[in-house]
């Protein structure tokens, strides 16, 4: 085997633990877009053009809750704000690449291809081809999503709405964040994010609650970061 | 909903992604700016789960009888003590099957 597809190989290999969630979170949301009436069509055409189970789902939320475009667009993009940091811990390794490998690993740097790629590049440094790696980890988180919003497109159907499938929404979100439960500061800033959004609710106009409470909690983040480095 | 909107989803979502790898160079944003952005989830994830455990279908605060927030309680817990996503989810969606079906 030529060390490309080698790569692309431990890839795949390197990302299939972590798909095991984005199986049930896959489904989640199409039973979720077939509930709310988006339709079979919009809700995959999500799942292609968007690519991003945490903005689809805020993109499905806010839309719901009637809330406007505007609204949508900004909270998705403080949603994906997330990302500007794992394209700048990784345009290290990347920037040597041609555009067009550029657009490609884009378009599938998602949480789980990033963490077990950016471990995968530390340690390979020298590796001109270790950008299939994350060309095979991405590939893979792409099509374990399209399959399981499939899924659940066509169990939204059957699915039983006593069930209360809305339910593994926030408990998916909030397992995204359990590395960080001890980490203190953390939990200072999850704790003023959930309670101005939840008591923003109505208050915080035009539904940019969300937006609202990220932008509040972050700042409260640089406030803690400042006095950690300070006492240094 | 309109497909615009969905676009226009994709092509912030794709933004947010590019823009970093085509446009840096090689540590543009400093160890500070670095630890910042490490904040983003806790962040703006709470912002999603809160009001999504506290509120009910209306949007107003539902504390009493509100098997969601035994759930997520639950759920934070084995998190915690597991680092475990699956056995996460899997707890806060088996107990408030629990207390949906069966307690209340």
């Amino acid at each position: 085997m030529n060390n490309k597809l080698k790569t692309l190989y431990k890839g795949i290999l390197d990302v299939s633990p972590l798909m095991i969630p984005v199986v049930p979170f896959g489904i989640i949301f199409g039973v979720i877009g077939m509930d709310l009436g988006i339709g079979p069509y919009m809700t995959f055409g999500m799942s292609i053009i968007v690519f991003g189970g945490a903005s689809q789902i805020v993109l499905l939320q806010l839309f719901s809750g009637g809330a406007s475009s505007i609204v949508i667009l900004s909270s998705v993009g403080a949603v994906n704000s997330r990302h500007l940091l794992y394209g700048a811990v990784l345009s290290e390794h990347l920037s040597g690449l041609k555009f067009i490998w550029k657009v490609i690993i884009s378009y599938v740097l998602v949480d789980q291809a990033f963490a077990v790629s950016n471990e995968y590049f530390k340690k390979n440094k020298k590796n001109k081809n270790k950008h299939y790696h994350l060309l095979g980890g991405g590939a893979t988180c792409w099509t374990i999503w399209q399959i399981s919003t499939l899924g659940g497109i066509f169990l939204g159907s059957i699915v039983p709405e006593e069930l209360g499938l809305k339910f593994a929404i926030p408990i998916t979100f909030l397992a995204l964040l359990i590395n960080d439960f001890k980490k203190i500061k953390n939990v200072i800033v999850m704790l003023v994010s959930g309670l101005i959004a939840t008591f923003g609710y109505h208050l915080i106009p035009f539904k940019a609650y969300i937006i609202v409470a990220a932008l509040s909690a972050l700042f409260v983040a640089v406030f803690l970061t400042n006095i950690r480095l300070s006492k240094k | 909903m309109h497909w615009s909107l969905i676009i226009y989803c994709g092509i912030i979502t794709f933004l947010t992604r590019f823009s970093m790898i085509a446009l840096l160079k090689k540590d543009t944003f400093d160890q500070k700016t670095k630890i910042i952005l490490s904040y983003v989830p806790s962040a703006i994830f709470p912002a999603i789960i809160f009001p999504l455990i506290f509120l009910d279908n209306t949007g107003n605060l539902d504390f009493e009888s509100n098997p969601k927030i035994v759930a997520a309680i639950v759920a934070v817990i084995i998190g915690y003590f597991s680092k475990n996503v699956i056995a996460t989810i899997f707890s806060g969606i088996v107990s408030y099957w629990f207390l949906i079906f069966i307690f209340y």
